[in-house]
């Protein structure tokens, strides 16, 4: 998308290490007005209060894939979470103490036959009251209209080349389900504490675009 | 026939056999809801087709398969052969 | 846009703005609210059509795809949100200039 790139913020990096995004110092856009405007009137009409919109933002901000992590160890330590995960995802995770919201969720496992595989060709749907916000790639035309057909390529993209005998289910996250990827426990993992096991799950593992990583 | 609005079964699915993988529950039809019409409850299913269904000749691995939310209004039995 | 054929994914990331982050917010406190569903805003996107998908970023689509939504709810009239952004516009010409002090 051509707003994604803004070359003059490229030698300004964010603690994550990512550019920032056009903001406060670049000239005002259309839809930057249209954004406080519709901001304005909403707490002028009592819709809203200014305070209640921060905290949403910290909201969003405070989930991370960190905490699906904690939810893909504790399903690979715990066989009766993994029954629970499996059985209602939104109910197990809500139960941990996740503030999901009204998210329903369906868990998907991986195995060495299945390798799940997640995207939504209608938008951009993505449990993301569990892992945050998508990354770019997974909202972009190219994720959501090839994966669907061709998502050996894709995952060859990502680095991850699957075996043949390897069935690959895609689920297509049209509105209602939102879906998270159990991975398959690494081996050479047995005895793990559960924070230990968290720290080998990557956010794109749980999408179905990765793996977690290998023990060190 | 693709009347204008919002449908939500993607186009790539329309007319395609499937499987059902599971059953989700009543959920409101999100065809009213996108206009903020009442809407009635129908029935939601995760349904199962295989790339070779989809894609034909076309599919990169006939064997792998798409799973995808379909409401009732949009499942029908299929034709015998 | 499912099957159709695209190019590589890019892998570009970028951490999100602040009004990005408020039209998010604005996203999820407006469907508390009970003003819109999501099936509301995708209509709205898909109304605007594949040119949007080109010439728009993310969060452009969806604070236009929420603007259409509130305008419908009757939150707020097409007039009076003529008149918020030319008052906004005229604050300044940045967006940190533009916020209500």
């Amino acid at each position: 998308m051509p707003h994604d790139h803004h070359d003059h913020d490229h030698d300004h990096l964010s603690p994550s290490g990512h550019p920032y995004r056009v903001d406060n110092d670049a000239p005002l856009s259309y839809w930057q007005v249209m954004e406080i405007a519709i901001r304005e009137l909403m707490i002028e009409k009592g819709e809203v209060t200014a305070a209640q919109i921060t905290a949403q933002i910290d909201a969003m901000d405070a989930r991370s894939p960190a905490n699906g992590a904690q939810v893909v160890a504790r399903a690979w330590d715990e066989p009766k979470f993994h029954a629970a995960l499996m059985t209602d995802a939104a109910k197990a995770t809500r139960e941990m103490g996740f503030d999901i919201g009204p998210m329903n969720l369906v868990a998907v496992e991986n195995t060495t036959a299945i390798h799940n595989v997640v995207v939504c060709t209608l938008c951009s749907c993505y449990p993301r009251n569990l892992l945050g916000l998508p990354p770019d790639w997974y909202k972009t035309r190219a994720y959501r209209s090839r994966t669907v057909k061709e998502p050996r390529a894709v995952l060859a993209e990502f680095g991850l080349t699957l075996p043949a005998q390897t069935t690959v289910r895609v689920h297509d996250s049209t509105a209602d389900m939102r879906y998270i990827v159990l991975p398959a426990r690494p081996a050479g993992t047995e005895g793990w504490s559960q924070d230990r096991l968290a720290a080998l799950v990557t956010r794109d593992s749980m999408i179905g675009t990765g793996l977690p990583k290998a023990p060190e | 026939m693709s009347p204008p609005g919002h449908l939500r079964t993607p186009f790539y699915l329309r007319g395609k056999t499937g499987t059902i993988e599971r059953h989700l529950g009543p959920f409101e039809n999100p065809e009213q809801r996108a206009y903020a019409l009442p809407a009635p409850q129908k029935q939601l299913y995760r349904v199962r087709f295989t790339m070779a269904e989809l894609w034909g000749d076309e599919a990169e691995h006939p064997e792998d398969t798409l799973d995808a939310e379909i409401y009732e209004h949009w499942i029908e039995a299929p034709h015998a052969a | 846009m499912g099957g159709e054929a695209a190019g590589p994914v890019p892998h570009d990331q970028h951490d999100f703005a602040l009004w990005e982050k408020r039209v998010d917010a604005l996203m999820i406190l407006g469907s508390a609210r009970g003003h819109f569903t999501v099936d509301g805003l995708r209509r709205a996107l898909e109304e605007m059509g594949p040119q949007a998908f080109e010439e728009m970023s993310y969060y452009e689509r969806w604070v236009a795809a929420i603007n259409e939504n509130l305008i419908e709810a009757g939150v707020y009239s097409i007039e009076e949100l003529g008149a918020k952004m030319e008052e906004v516009q005229a604050r300044g010409d940045t967006y940190g200039e533009a916020q209500n002090a």
